[in-house]
């Protein structure tokens, strides 16, 4: 996270919080204690330490499944291990990113990283503002050094070496009348505490961005319009501090739905894969302008309360049920999940208000169908060439208990399926515009047509801003303190012997490990030595 | 021509470069084996050694002159404190460089006749990504030997790169086809590019850094007769490994912010620990450990190496593994 030249302070100079060692002191007391604790904490050695464990703690996010990214995979994760499983959820292995122990990983790092950063602010705006230090008495003690012999009295030479430096953009302070120091390089030190305050700002704005956005989903098929308001969402997830009823009232009307799977490719894992998916819909916002607006992946629409991202798409059969007199009892596009990649979709249908008993269908869509014997129903292509449903039948009661229930799937449990022919069961194979007659004057089912349906997702970040802002800024202060060389640079000028000329020697000191301060050296003096 | 011409161009192109780039490996390889010194000079060689204590040097800042000289020496081939390379020697480097050379250019052509067959950017899938991934390290490789003496290097370099090619054409390989709508965009270009860049770089890093723990025990056994004693010095080959990790680091930070751009685009959310972006930020992390280890006073240099080639383990997992195994949003290996 940091540049070369990062000693972090307290480790190198404090005796009593040094590495393992037990504090000098034998009672510290309590503030002797916190202040053991603090510079333990702010120590280089437990930055790495939580750095390292950062990244380990961040792995078992993407081994097991997490309930925030796909909450049915991870149920059926914890009901195979029937042993680890509820263990591991326990230990929050589930959620890893929400983990207290994740928390506690990045928080402790972030204290720790402030921590550093204070102090060392003190320290470089101190040293911003000073001037560079008086040049040692022995250059040739320095790392790099070099001497010779030139042309002009101590004083002229000196000006000149004072004006190379200047062009070189040192810093340069004269202690005495033979000496010159330079320093330059201070934006090492500058863009290293721009990174690491900056990193707080991406966590600022991821924290601001959880706290003060929010997200809801909806599937809204074709001739539909969706409104703006809590109720018709299907799922809506507010941050803490949202206001769930304070939404902008716009509408969105999903006038069509365009889409293209890959059909001439037959290599292995491309057919059938889907290449554009375009929603074609009408806005119109809260004072009733309308206006055309696509919705495409990649292309999201900005309604100014909220991004509006097509996410999904799949088919929502029209399918009407009739009561044994021929009235419609129910008549309603109804949206199937797709399963697959070929968009093998499962989903329900629940008559409330059929008689003598409410009725339900479960069962699967089929675009392209195929049902055999190993597979039972299944789509071989996402597009609708061959439109099925593939229904059974229940009757009984709908909503047992009032338990909250997904629209797609049929609570069986106090149900009882319509008895078929030859079967046990009683099943329906339908394609557009075929009817079933139910048995016992039960009324029938039509499989009027099929409809696209748009998978919307809409949602707010208040943070993302500044959370972008933070990070690009992060990376200028980081390609900053890793590229530019805080160099020292000491002259010192003496007459030689012969008359007219005058010995220059010139020291350099870099912060760090520094291959190039013997060119620079070089460099200084040949800018000397050129024309005069 | 049609895409079919492109698409067996492109493999013969792929095909050629592994065959050109494992001549080029046995001429590096050669070139290695030769400069191994002769037992009489070993012993100068040491006697050498021990005049000048380079492991003394490593204190703050300590010797910048010598050092300067040692990494000359290392670098640059023969100077007045090495012995001159034989003739041999010198004629299986060029060898090695030339077919460098050709192999990149084989692997820009592969990438190239890619493009032209399936119309759009070439990194839409693993095999495009391991493709691309080797015509950079090449790149990285031959375009820094322009400006370094970097012969010894060159069997490091061209032995990782022949075994993703071989990889990628025999295990990785996919038909040419069309994006999924999500990666329709802009920031593919962008994204995918530096990443592969980025690891392009790492892989160069850990190379040398793996050469730096390698020098670095035989400098603590007091020297050897093999062909290390011609490389580098362990300062000079971990400062080599720094300087790649100084550049592949910026890279790979701005690929995770410009995926997160991408991702809120196409996904609706900028980070979403995705497999694929947990061991992005994993691999960040790790690097950035180094690069903190390395900047401590106290840490050893050869500990904080041991933590880069732990970031470039994530790195190849990132892209072996979690590309085909784990179920995320960036399942795109077309595999």
């Amino acid at each position: 996270m940091s540049a070369p030249g990062d000693t972090r302070a307290p480790e190198a100079t404090d005796g009593g919080g040094r590495s393992g060692g037990p504090p000098v002191q034998p009672s510290l007391g309590v503030l002797g204690w916190a202040r053991f604790v603090w510079r333990q904490l702010t120590s280089m050695r437990t930055a790495l330490f939580l750095l390292l464990l950062l990244a380990v703690a961040a792995i078992p996010g993407s081994t097991f499944p997490q309930r925030s990214i796909d909450a049915a995979r991870t149920a059926q994760w914890i009901s195979d291990h029937p042993t680890a499983g509820p263990i591991l959820d326990d230990l929050g292995f589930f959620e890893v990113y929400a983990s207290p122990w994740f928390a506690a990983i990045y928080l402790l790092l972030f204290v720790s990283l402030i921590g550093c950063v204070v102090p060392r602010t003190r320290v470089h705006w101190r040293q911003v503002r000073s001037v560079p230090p008086r040049a040692p008495r022995r250059l040739e003690r320095l790392p790099a050094h070099r001497e010779v012999v030139v042309d002009g009295t101590p004083e002229e030479v000196r000006e000149r070496l004072r004006g190379a430096l200047r062009r070189r953009r040192y810093r340069v302070h004269a202690h005495d009348d033979t000496s010159l120091s330079g320093e330059k390089g201070y934006l090492k030190e500058t863009g290293n505490l721009v990174f690491h305050v900056a990193l707080v700002g991406v966590l600022v704005g991821v924290a601001w961005g959880h706290l003060l956005g929010w997200r809801g989903d909806v599937i809204v098929p074709v001739g539909s319009t969706f409104a703006n308001t809590l109720s018709r969402y299907d799922t809506f997830s507010p941050g803490p501090w949202v206001d769930p009823n304070d939404l902008d009232p716009y509408t969105l009307r999903l006038d069509r739905m365009d889409v293209a799977f890959e059909t001439e490719d037959t290599g292995p894992g491309q057919f059938g894969q889907p290449r554009d998916f375009r929603a074609s819909t009408t806005f119109t916002d809260g004072d009733g302008t309308e206006r055309s607006e696509e919705i495409a992946v990649n292309h999201p629409l900005e309604t100014g309360d909220g991004t509006v991202f097509l996410l999904g798409n799949g088919y929502a059969p029209r399918v009407t049920v009739r009561d044994a007199e021929g009235t419609v009892i129910y008549s309603d596009a109804t949206a199937f999940l797709p399963e697959d990649n070929f968009y093998t979709s499962v989903g329900a249908v629940k008559v409330p208000g059929a008689v003598p008993e409410p009725l339900g269908f479960a069962g699967f869509f089929l675009p392209t169908g195929v049902i055999d014997d190993e597979r039972g129903p299944h789509s071989v292509f996402p597009d609708t060439l061959d439109p099925q449903l593939a229904l059974t039948a229940f009757e009984g009661e709908l909503f047992p208990g009032g338990r909250p229930q997904s629209v797609y799937t049929l609570d069986t449990e106090a149900m009882e399926p319509l008895p078929g022919d030859e079967a046990d069961q009683l099943r329906i194979l339908l394609r557009p515009g075929e009817t079933f007659e139910l048995p016992g004057d039960r009324g029938s089912i039509t499989f009027d047509g099929v409809e696209r349906f748009a998978g919307l997702s809409i949602r707010t970040d208040p943070g993302k801003t500044l959370t972008l802002v933070a990070a690009l800024t992060s990376l200028t202060g980081l390609v900053a303190s890793l590229v530019v060389r805080r160099r020292r640079l000491f002259v010192r000028v003496g007459p030689a012997d012969e008359a007219g000329r005058t010995v220059v020697a010139v020291g350099g000191l870099a912060k760090d490990d520094d291959e190039g301060m013997d060119d620079e050296l070089a460099a200084v003096l040949t800018t000397d030595e050129g024309p005069r | 021509m049609t895409e079919t011409t492109f698409a067996q161009l492109s493999t013969l192109s792929a095909y050629s470069a592994i065959g050109v780039l494992t001549l080029a490996m046995i001429a590096y390889a050669f070139y290695l084996a030769r400069l191994a010194p002769a037992r009489d000079e070993r012993r100068e060689q040491e006697a050498a050694r021990r005049a000048t204590p380079e492991r003394e040097l490593v204190g703050v800042g300590g010797g910048a002159d010598q050092d300067h000289e040692a990494d000359r020496a290392g670098a640059a081939g023969p100077t007045s404190e090495m012995p001159v390379e034989s003739a041999g020697a010198r004629k299986a480097a060029g060898i090695g460089w030339t077919l460098t050379l050709l192999g990149t250019v084989l692997v820009v052509a592969a990438v190239a006749l890619r493009a032209a067959e399936v119309h759009r950017w070439p990194l839409g899938n693993m095999y495009e990504f391991a493709l691309v991934g080797s015509m950079f390290t090449l790149l990285a490789y031959v375009g820094w030997s322009f400006r370094r003496d970097l012969r010894w290097l060159g069997v490091f370099v061209v032995v990782p790169v022949l075994v993703v090619l071989g990889t990628a054409e025999t295990v990785w390989y996919t038909e040419a086809s069309q994006l999924m709508p999500s990666l329709q965009s802009v920031w593919l270009a962008i994204h995918v590019t530096v990443a592969t860049v980025a690891v392009a770089i790492f892989t160069i890093g850990a190379a040398l850094g793996g050469l730096y723990l390698v020098q670095d025990r035989i400098e603590a056994r007091g020297g050897t007769r093999s062909f290390m004693a011609r490389l580098p010095s362990a300062r000079a080959l971990e400062r080599l490994s720094y300087m790649t990790h100084v550049v592949a680091f910026p890279l790979w930070t701005f690929t995770v912010i410009v995926g997160a751009i991408w991702a809120r685009q196409a996904w609706g959310a900028y980070w979403n620990w995705d497999p694929k972006e947990v061991w992005s930020f994993v691999i960040w992390v790790v690097y950035a450990a180094y690069l903190h280890a390395r900047a401590t006073t106290g840490w050893k240099r050869q500990n904080a190496t041991w933590i880069a080639l732990a970031g470039f383990v994530c790195v190849v997992l990132n892209f072996a593994v979690v590309n085909v195994y784990f179920v995320g949003q960036h399942s795109y290996s077309g595999l």
